[in-house]
């Protein structure tokens, strides 16, 4: 009796652990579907000309809570941003780099943020063609 | 006619499509400070009819090709400047005005040797530049110019050079290439001198425990070599050695594109030292016969696209030494009595292939995998003693890389499989043994991009024979200030130690070899446990307006358990047992860098080390370890001309404090040596004249002083007798020796 018992619960505890597994898969797959609709794949065009701009950009970019991932290209002045979107949105992040000193087409920086930047770094009489 | 016409008609769209132009700008700092272009410059490209003038906003367009590399920019009134052109760019260029030269050149040179501000483990990378110092000739003598590692010969026999780290020995330290930790088991005593410099990209050395990925074995410090990669190296390279002392290196490395995704590199490495020296007239060789055959074969596939990268290298080795008595004939004397002589004979083979994958949409994201296997087999006997051991491994990693929530958590996770097969004879004794190990790890950065990152690591392990264990890893980084950098790190390293090979130079010598535990999984022996503890300050600054920094660091190794190498009991016996009480190694670095002008660098470094173990005679100072070490390096570079041709000059000096020597003193009177050895300095110099980027000469000096120790070898008039020993040795056996040498590249 005792010994049927046990074997009982064995079974009923390798369901379990199956059922489990199973569940965390599903949960896992469900996560990722979940996590892939909020999350936002964008190129956008930031001006800026240098190593120097390319590591404030991104780092504006970065420090934007809700950002996952931000690249800038020297050569074609693009930012390619993972962003979460329920977590922060275009404009933010726009905001952000603007605020840092560096212009993007919808927001520009500001006199003061624009003044702050180093001399190599001056896109604006730079880019000018 | 219609012939011409097709032959048009075919040709122009080819004329067209490759005539491809970049754009650019002149650009000047006006009078107000502010930047404008510059109308008028002459831009063209040197050797060739090809050029323009830039517009009223200084813009230029100009015709490219592949073949054209210099782009020149000259204005009257203005510096002319080449700009080195691989691919076609935007090039905006500042023209400096002539007289005020001097004041306004900004230039950023890549350090030969640079400390990082950024990373948060102490980690040096020595650059192809600095491998440059050291002409000779491979990773063992690489280091030479760098205070974190200390190069010292292991013994009067065999002439290896071994290195230290935080004073302790080249096991303690994770050695690995490209990131596949490659001298380990077998190959631990003669590794170093299986890799070329002239294969090698880059060395990083990690102070301190390191970080998991790599495995859980390094406990000082970890070392990884980058070699050439087939993709970016030259076409066509020769390098040959020759020194005084009868040493001749030959390198030769030819690259090959095969298709859009394909490289090949051949690497091939030959060196020969025939001659028989023997210049302190004890009868025995200076410093050995050697040949050694080493040919590498690296494939690369890169595919950007879709982010893929991969790597393929074969390796096969053939390394013969032969030392000992002068007239030592092996085909005669060898395992008699007659003559004393040594021949040391390895055979290896490697294959490694290295894959990695960039998620092309989420490239915070990537997979790489590595799998290694290595042969490696080594016939040996030293006098009578017999010594042969064939190790087969097979390592493989597998590491994924993401970030959590941002880029600012990164983390990897992955898996390690280890195989090794050890079959060992020391004399009559066989050992064989099996390892194996699987192991998960997950590392931990956190970087907030200013002033503080850190990394966390943690691996669990299950091995065969050192049983299931976890090892922690911490480093952190943070910067109070500007320029100035906090690093705190702490680890656990765990390993089996190889007592035979790790310790082989005691064959050299009459000693009896005794274990003293037999309860342990290896050798009788318990797993060497460590905690390595890490503190150290960077601080940069200006000095009279050039760069220079400081550096203090402190570490400390404390062993939980050690294999004790004894040889202070007697000097007859060498004794191996675990650790019973305390044994640690503490070492203080005082380090300055200081750029005197434009051209010249200087480092100088302060080293002490406290390395003590608790003996069967009681708590004793490791032998052979100078408490106290001073280092300097001095570099001067001219000014390169249009070719890039210039002079190199290089100055290496090393004072060594008081070594302990092993207890010797029950020996009759003349096989007895002083407790301590005295203190003494060496120098080391090098000339470099570069002709241009393609071709360099060379010549050079080691222990210009000519210091060396007077009786390397003891009872070297009787080495059948109970008093021969070979391996204590705290100076250069050989006097000062001088080489030369060039390097020619074809691109």
């Amino acid at each position: 009796m005792e010994r049927l018992n046990i074997s009982r619960s064995k079974i009923t505890n390798t369901i379990n652990s199956k059922m489990v597994l199973v569940l965390l898969i599903l949960s896992l797959f469900t996560l990722t579907l979940e996590a892939q609709s909020r999350t936002t794949k964008v190129t956008l065009e930031v001006d800026g000309v240098c190593n120097m701009c390319k590591a404030r950009i991104e780092k504006a970019a970065i420090l934007t809570k809700g950002v996952k991932f931000a690249t800038w290209n020297k050569d074609t002045k693009e930012l390619y941003c993972i962003f979460n979107n329920k977590k922060t949105t275009l404009v933010k992040i726009k905001q952000s780099i603007a605020n840092a000193g560096h212009d993007t087409k919808e927001i520009k920086a500001t006199e003061e943020a624009y003044d702050s930047l180093e001399n190599c770094c001056k896109y604006r009489t730079l880019e000018k063609h | 006619m219609k012939a011409i016409i097709k032959f048009i008609f075919i040709f122009i769209p080819i004329v067209i499509q490759s005539q491809t132009t970049i754009k650019g700008m002149a650009m000047i700092k006006n009078n107000a400070g502010k930047t404008e272009g510059l109308p008028e410059a002459t831009i063209y490209w040197l050797d060739t009819d090809i050029g323009t003038t830039t517009n009223d906003k200084g813009w230029f367009t100009i015709e490219y090709k592949p073949e054209y590399k210099k782009l020149i920019f000259s204005f009257v009134g203005y510096k002319t400047d080449t700009i080195f052109v691989n691919e076609p760019r935007e090039i905006h260029h500042f023209m400096q005005e002539e007289s005020e030269l001097d004041e306004v050149i900004i230039k950023s040179k890549k350090e030969k040797t640079a400390v990082s501000y950024l990373q948060s483990a102490n980690i040096v990378t020595i650059n192809e530049g600095e491998l440059l110092k050291a002409a000779c000739c491979n990773l063992s003598e690489s280091f030479e110019t760098n205070p974190s590692i200390d190069v010292n010969f292991s013994d009067a026999l065999t002439g290896t050079k071994q290195i230290k780290m935080l004073g302790l020995t080249s096991p303690y330290i994770l050695i690995a290439q490209e990131n596949i930790p490659s001298v380990r088991g077998a190959s631990q005593a003669f590794g170093l001198t299986f890799t070329p410099g002239t294969w090698i990209e880059s060395i990083q050395i990690t102070k301190g425990s390191g970080s998991v990925v790599n495995g859980y074995e390094s406990i000082a410090g970890q070392i990884n070599t980058e070699l050439k990669k087939p993709l970016n190296d030259d076409k066509f390279f020769v390098n040959a050695y020759g020194s005084l002392d009868g040493r001749l290196e030959l390198n030769t490395h030819f690259s090959q594109k095969i298709s859009d995704k394909w490289n090949t590199s051949l690497f091939v490495h030959g060196n020969l030292r025939d001659s028989e020296i023997d210049k302190n007239d004890d009868n025995f060789l200076d410093i050995p016969l050697a040949e050694q055959i080493n040919i590498m074969n690296r494939w690369q596939y890169t595919d950007m696209e879709n982010g893929l990268v991969s790597f393929i290298n074969f390796r096969l080795l053939k390394d013969n030494k032969q030392t000992g008595e002068v007239d030592f004939n092996p085909d005669i004397h060898k395992l008699s009595t007659i003559k004393y002589g040594s021949e040391i004979n390895t055979e290896r083979f490697d294959i490694s292939a290295k894959l990695g994958y960039v998620f092309p949409e989420t490239p915070y994201q990537s997979i790489g995998i590595q799998i290694a296997y290595s042969g490696h087999n080594q016939d040996s006997y030293f006098g009578l003693n017999q010594y042969n051991i064939n190790h087969k491994s097979v390592y493989s990693n597998a590491i994924f890389n993401s970030i959590l929530g941002s880029t600012l958590h990164k983390y990897k996770g992955g898996l390690s499989f280890t195989y090794d097969v050890y079959d060992e004879i020391v004399n009559t004794n066989n050992y064989a043994r099996n390892e194996n190990s699987i192991g998960g790890f997950f590392e931990y950065s956190y970087d907030n991009l200013d002033n503080f990152s850190l990394i966390a690591g943690l691996r669990l392990d299950h091995h065969n024979l050192l049983g299931t264990f976890i090892t922690p890893r911490l480093h952190m980084r943070f910067a109070p200030w500007d320029k100035g950098v906090l690093r705190a790190s702490v680890g656990r390293g765990k390993r089996s130690a190889n007592i035979f090979a790790e310790n082989q130079k005691l064959f050299g010598s009459s000693r009896k070899i005794n274990i003293l535990d037999t309860e342990g999984q290896v050798y009788g022996l318990d797993p060497e446990i460590a905690w390595n503890y890490g503190f150290s300050f960077l601080q940069g600054f200006n000095l009279f307006d050039k760069k220079a920094d400081f550096t203090i660091d402190f570490y400390s190794t404390l062993f939980q358990n050690q294999v004790v190498v004894d040889v202070d009991e007697s000097p007859q016996q060498v004794l191996f047992y675990n650790l019973e009480g305390n044994s640690n190694a503490n070492n203080f670095q005082a380090q300055f860098n200081y750029e005197l002008t434009k051209n010249i660098n200087l480092r100088l470094a302060y080293k002490y080390y406290d390395v003590k173990s608790d003996y069967k005679k009681g708590t004793l100072q490791k032998p052979l370890q100078p408490k106290n070490r001073v280092f300097a390096n001095l570099g001067f570079e001219t000014n390169p001309n249009v070719n890039g041709g210039h002079w190199r000059f290089d100055y290496t000096f090393n004072w060594l404090g008081v070594q302990r020597l092993p207890f010797t003193s029950s020996n009759p009177v003349q096989y007895q040596l002083s407790q301590k050895a005295p203190d003494y300095s060496l120098m080391n110099a090098q000339i470099a004249k570069v002709f241009s980027k393609n071709f360099e000469i060379y010549v050079g000096g080691e222990n210009l002083t000519n210091y060396k120790q007077e009786n390397p070898i003891l009872a070297s008039d009787n080495p059948f007798s109970e008093y021969f020993d070979s391996t204590i040795v705290y100076a250069p056996i050989l006097g000062s020796m001088y080489y030369a040498g060039f390097r020619l590249t074809i691109n």
